[in-house]
């Protein structure tokens, strides 16, 4: 036996062969059979009709336009949620308070939350029955109703576009499909530095403020270089979640063309059974999901050597 | 408990505990709160004979019975998958470990029409069972197979760094005492391991009664026989029907935030390592 972990050094707590192969063949061929088929199955399945169809369906306007909207929707949940899993965990690290333990099961949340349910959520707040709807239209006869009274063309115009703010289509719009896509990728990064620089602790930030470094410079100096892996770490799997996010953006995009996610696309065009061309959008975010295996992986390894 | 010095030593407290606040309540509890506001307009009656309508009661015995099948089947193979990693060295190990979190990062549409492909009636799998009449894809079985494949790494990452740190003398003073290795796991390793397993099983079990995505496509979407709740949302979100929607969500809220709170209890309890959830 070679080296490796604790157990794996004692060869005498090791199982006799015959227990020891069978359980790895059937954990071998369960996870093969289970998790690895499905993968392999995309990709052939996308392949069946050869490669020239794949490439028509992997570069249709529809199918681009829909990756176009992910990626948009993707960076702008990871940019959200990154600065605020920074802030949260200096907060919950850096200091103690009362109700500390209670906030942080606050931002687990959205995790217990159905997709689903998350649309949902938003719609009731955003949609024209909604709370902010019908605030809405009383804002946009108001502000419509100031611009009236004033003549100044300055003053009108402003007046004007404050009232045009409220008619912003935010369900059923790419402002909606953020949000959604934000509210269920919300803990990810957080959750990822919180236990990191809950062991770091707080010498390092007090030493560089009794040397007089402002806060921000002891963040970008002493705290973000102790925390990139796991901050990293936590924006890859927040990135592959807000890409392949299907049940809160079906419900707040409105079933239209032009609100199409990937995973939304893919729902369409399976549902007009344009199978093979459902499996080759499918293996971009299937190709996405092996990336971040992979990246996670490296990711996991240099954390393990730094620690 | 709290310590005035660490508020003036680092800087930011105000800031960064104003900014979680504010966001925190935009982004989640206010419009969590639309829930509950939303269903209170309907009144007792009318949000009783929603939820307890024969069509949602058919979607709850499904999510529930499905989820609950699904995380025990996690539960048994996640702690045969964890063993077989941490204890046994064997080509690909290291792979496998990997690919145990791909149900975290396949989207779920994907893993939708994936296992659509794999378990229907003409698929790679299901058309072995088709001549003996078992259908897996479009029928409960086939919404038990999703919600296992979305569950599984849940309980392999609880137990595995459980299992990495059991401390090796003790299996070895149960070896010199004359115990068997079948005694030594039933009376050592499993009752170490065991809480981890249940952390895992819940963890699957919240994440199943949730799912939508890869549910959507493999089973079918049968009123009464397939369906499950969050589809009946979904489908009374799209008549328009918000009241009725929302009281069906308020429902499944509550299960998943008393979920929840179980998960907190047993980790505070018994977690060594951490768990990711993706």
């Amino acid at each position: 036996m070679s080296q490796g972990g604790s157990q794996l050094d004692r060869p005498h707590l090791n199982d006799p062969w015959w227990i020891r192969l069978p359980l790895i063949a059937i954990v071998v061929g369960f996870l093969v059979l289970f998790l690895l088929l499905p993968l392999v199955v995309v990709f052939v399945e996308a392949l069946k009709g050869g490669i020239g169809p794949y490439i028509k369906a992997v570069t249709d306007p529809r199918t681009l336009a829909a990756l176009k909207l992910t990626l948009i929707v993707s960076g702008s949940a990871v940019i959200l949620n990154t600065i605020f899993g920074v802030m949260a965990a200096w907060c919950l690290t850096k200091f103690q308070f009362k109700g500390k333990s209670f906030l942080t099961s606050l931002i687990d949340l959205p995790f217990a939350v159905s997709p689903v349910i998350a649309g949902l959520i938003f719609v009731l707040v955003f949609g024209r029955q909604g709370w902010l709807g019908t605030w809405g239209k009383d804002f946009l006869e108001l502000f419509g109703h100031l611009a009236g009274h004033y003549q100044n063309p300055i003053i009108h115009w402003a007046l004007l576009k404050i009232a045009a703010l409220a008619d912003v289509k935010i369900i059923f719009a790419l402002p909606g499909i953020i949000i959604a896509t934000t509210f269920i990728t919300f803990p990810f990064v957080a959750r990822e530095l919180i236990p990191l620089m809950q062991t770091q602790g707080i010498q390092n930030e007090e030493t560089a403020a009794s040397l007089g470094a402002t806060g921000w410079k002891t963040f970008w100096r002493v705290t973000l270089p102790s925390i990139k892996w796991a901050l990293l770490y936590g924006i890859i799997l927040c990135n592959a979640r807000a890409m392949g996010e299907f049940g809160a953006v079906s419900v707040v995009s409105g079933h239209q063309q032009k609100t199409n996610t990937l995973p939304l696309h893919i729902e369409l065009l399976y549902n007009e059974y344009q199978f093979t061309s459902a499996y080759a959008v499918a293996s971009i975010l299937a190709l996405l999901a092996l990336v971040t295996l992979i990246l996670k992986q490296l990711i996991e390894s240099h954390l393990h050597s730094k620690a | 408990m709290s310590r005035p010095s660490t508020h003036h030593a680092i800087p930011g407290f105000s800031l960064t505990m104003g900014y979680v606040s504010i966001y925190l309540s935009l982004l989640v509890l206010i419009p969590l709160s639309a829930i509950i506001f939303k269903t209170s307009g309907i009144g007792w009656t009318g949000f009783w004979q929603t939820v307890t309508a024969p069509r949602a009661l058919a979607s709850y015995q499904l999510t529930f019975g499905a989820s609950l099948i699904a995380a025990t089947l996690n539960a048994v193979f996640g702690l045969l998958v964890a063993w077989v990693l941490t204890r046994y060295k064997f080509p690909g190990r290291k792979i496998l470990d990997a690919l145990v979190d791909l149900p975290f990062a396949l989207p779920t549409a994907v893993a939708g029409i994936a296992l659509t492909a794999i378990y229907g009636p003409t698929g790679w799998i299901g058309k072995w069972f088709e001549p003996y009449g078992i259908k897996i894809a479009f029928t409960w079985i086939g919404v038990v197979i999703a919600l296992t494949f979305i569950g599984l790494p849940f309980v392999v990452r609880t137990v595995q760094p459980v299992m990495e740190d059991l401390k090796p003398e003790l299996e070895e003073a149960a070896a010199t005492l004359g115990a068997t290795r079948i005694q030594t796991f039933t009376r050592i390793i499993f009752p170490q391991v065991f809480p981890a397993m249940i952390t895992g099983f819940t963890l699957a079990f919240a994440r199943a009664i949730g799912e939508y995505g890869s549910i959507v496509f493999i089973s079918g979407n049968l009123p009464y026989k397939t369906e499950i709740t969050p589809v009946i949302i979904m489908s009374k979100l799209e008549q328009f029907d918000y009241q009725g929607a929302t009281a069906l969500a308020l429902v499944m809220l509550v299960v998943s935030f008393i979920l929840l709170f179980v998960i907190n209890f047993l980790q505070r309890r018994s977690m060594k390592g951490k768990v990711k959830i993706l």
